[in-house]
């Protein structure tokens, strides 16, 4: 990358010398993506899944459906407020409010592009950046599940309690999860400032292979993969999103913690579940998709990286983020709490410990370059990779015949089925049968079948 | 709050600064008067919640953005996050009685409070008076986080291991006093459960509710088996089974 590109690149300097009528449009830009991402997000991934489990989705409210959203959310504002009577009603008017709060203000530090000129003024994209913009996301993050908590707890019945003591479990376990792999990026990028994380993963450094240079990625979701996986599984647990929507699991807590609310306060709850879906997406595109980089076949063309082109990238991976949420919601099956408990205390912390201490131990090696990088990241993990795929599977137990089962069931059981039974066809189809093979009939017109 | 106040009064302190502080500091003392003050756990945790918050704020404001940033993770988002999940399991109705059972307890916690407090900040004052501070821009000249990062990893390493081995102990030990030892054979897997929902004397079904064919939405009433018959696995095994009389089941007038 040339030298002028990377002065596109935002430093810690550069914020904090907005005049106040940008650092408000600024402010309000933010909050408008989060709302219009929602309006727009509900109505995307209503479409997607419908189109996922062949049927439309919505399509009557406006072109494609799109202003659907806005008529739910119309109807929403009109519908009564309930107040449940054994509700503590103070906290049960701040939990939306409190949820909300949090999914909107992590959007602050998020790079949406790099420096612009806006009005004559040379500002980045970005509302703020201070020196550690990560951990304000995760102490955003952390502040919401007192939404969630103080919602079910608030609303005085068992089915939000139950939903709020989940939530609050999860969200702390898949905390851990996050903040862990968050720790390689750190590590990597040397800082904890949004905008020098996209900056870290810009300075591409170039490898020499048979003679040809070709930009090696810089992105953290390939130097770090690991890290990667596990910081989007902890990302989808903690948005409460399938298939870790335990917190409301509608077939067992009918809606979790959000049982009691309605109307704008349940609104609240929906928008800050959807705003922290793209708020999610966007910090994974921040941390390990490279930002507002433009992938690399785009980079060819120089002018890839300056100006506004890059928030046109950042909004292109952000959408993709959350089609792959989307996508996860439309494909798995929510997990039970213990098996998602277990996946993250005994799955993903461990592996993403060994990753850290293995990353560090890389990382001290002293004479270290691009391809030592590669080739020792690379080997093993392609070693591991054949491994897995040719390890012999255990050999599995000889299953008794349907036979040997019903033989073997205790005297009294529950009456079976003949194992043999056909299932008779359809009268529809015999007249058809009939009526084509008249031969089968025995002849004689009064038997005659019509 | 009396350090900062003394540290912030040796520098210059911004506008933005100073009112930042007095909104928040007013919010972070009726915090923590309203913890002692409310009756409800919850509500005591949620004021906490307050203070802590405000106090986060200050130490971003006192230059220090990572421990800010860390009160508010671990202390408010972790610590009193699990604070209120027993607190929630406590039970939601459960308020503080105002009945003293120690005769003068709350006079004397107030005076040994004030005391302690007083105690504190004077000490705070006499060590922190004759200081001269070197300043923030010593401090974080290398960048804050780095700077922590410095001192925790060199000067204090001892204390920063001792004090994560003395957490660990105590994990250790809530696991060890938690856990339960189960012989492989004890555990039942899914397909031994499914085996003893159909074996036989075992109805695998889900019971009737009560109340179903039944004349009255009481749940003293047993429901009716599809053959007419009362079934008593419908009612808790403490109430008598009986049905109503006609008298009873009798409309009221009420509704006519």
């Amino acid at each position: 990358m040339s030298p002028s590109f990377l002065a596109q690149d935002p430093t810690l300097a550069d914020f904090g010398r907005d005049p106040w009528w940008l650092v408000l449009g600024k402010v309000v830009f933010a909050f408008a993506f989060g709302l219009l991402a929602t309006l727009l997000g509900v109505w995307f991934e209503r479409r997607v899944v419908g189109y996922m489990q062949v049927r439309p989705g919505p399509n009557q409210v406006g072109p494609f459906g799109l202003l659907q959203t806005l008529a739910d959310g119309l109807k929403m504002a009109f519908k009564e407020d309930i107040l449940p009577k054994a509700a503590d009603k103070v906290v049960y008017f701040f939990a939306p409010t409190i949820s909300v709060i949090c999914a909107v203000t992590a959007l602050s530090v998020v790079p949406f592009g790099p420096m612009v000129s806006i009005f004559g003024h040379h500002t980045p994209l970005q509302v703020t950046d201070v020196p550690v913009a990560v951990l304000l996301l995760l102490a955003c993050s952390s502040m919401g599940v007192y939404g969630i908590v103080l919602g079910g707890w608030a609303s005085g019945s068992t089915y939000p309690l139950l939903g709020g003591l989940r939530s609050s479990a999860q969200m702390i376990s898949y905390e851990v999860a996050m903040g862990l792999s968050i720790v390689a990026v750190f590590m990597t990028a040397g800082t904890m400032s949004t905008s020098g994380i996209v900056a870290a993963q810009g300075d591409g450094t170039q490898l020499t292979i048979w003679g040809q240079t070709i930009p090696a990625p810089g992105w953290y979701a390939i130097l770090l993969l690991p890290s990667f996986i596990i910081f989007f599984i902890a990302t989808v647990g903690e948005t409460n999103r399938a298939p870790f929507d335990l917190p409301e699991a509608e077939s067992e807590l009918v809606a979790g913690f959000m049982t009691e609310y309605s109307s704008l306060k349940f609104a609240l709850f929906m928008l800050s579940e959807y705003v922290a879906m793209v708020t999610m997406s966007a910090v994974t595109t921040t941390l390990f998709l490279g930002g507002w980089r433009a992938p690399w076949p785009i980079t060819i063309w120089e002018g890839a990286n300056s100006g506004w082109w890059p928030m046109l990238w950042f909004f292109g991976k952000v959408i993709a983020l959350v089609f792959v949420f989307v996508w996860l919601r439309g494909t798995l099956p929510r997990l039970r709490y213990d098996q998602f408990m277990r996946l993250g205390w005994k799955v993903l912390l461990p592996i993403n410990l060994v990753w850290i201490l293995v990353l560090s131990g890389l990382r001290s090696i002293e004479d270290w370059d691009t391809r030592g990088k590669v080739i020792a990241v690379g080997i093993p993990a392609g070693i591991l990779l054949i491994a897995t795929i040719f390890w012999p599977s255990r050999k599995p137990k000889p299953t008794p015949t349907t036979q040997e089962q019903v033989d073997n069931r205790p005297h009294g059981s529950f009456p079976l089925p003949p194992m043999d039974l056909q299932v008779p066809p359809s009268p529809r189809i015999t007249r058809v049968v009939a009526e084509r093979e008249p031969a089968n009939i025995v002849a004689g017109s009064d038997s005659r079948e019509v | 709050m009396t350090t900062s106040t003394v540290l912030a009064a040796a520098n210059s302190v911004s506008t933005g600064e100073a009112v930042t502080f007095w909104i928040l500091a007013p919010l972070a003392l009726i915090g923590g008067i309203g913890m002692v003050a409310a009756r409800n756990a919850v509500h005591s945790a949620l004021w906490l919640v307050l203070t802590m918050l405000c106090l986060g704020v200050f130490y971003v404001l006192q230059a220090g953005p990572f421990i800010g940033m860390v009160q508010i993770i671990v202390y408010t988002g972790a610590i009193m996050m699990l604070f209120l999940f027993v607190l929630m399991l406590v039970g939601r109705d459960s308020t503080d009685s105002l009945i003293e059972t120690l005769r003068g307890q709350r006079v004397a916690a107030i005076v040994l409070g004030l005391g302690f407090a007083g105690l504190v900040g004077t000490g705070l004052y006499q060590a922190l008076d004759r200081t001269t501070t070197a300043g923030l821009e010593q401090v974080n000249a290398e960048g804050n986080v780095q700077g922590i990062a410095r001192l925790l990893f060199t000067k204090y390493v001892f204390a920063f291991e001792l004090t994560s081995a003395l957490l660990i102990t105590a994990a250790v030990g809530a696991m060890v006093l938690a856990h339960v030892e189960r012989r492989k054979q004890d555990k039942v897997d899914q397909v031994s459960t499914m085996k003893a929902r159909f074996a036989p004397g075992n109805y695998p079904g889900p019971k009737p509710g009560p109340g179903v064919f039944a004349t009255s939405s009481s749940v003293a009433t047993p429901a009716r088996l599809p053959d007419g018959r009362l079934t008593d696995r419908s009612t808790p095994a403490i109430l008598p089974q009986r049905e109503l009389t006609a008298e009873e089941t009798a409309l009221k007038g009420t509704d006519r």
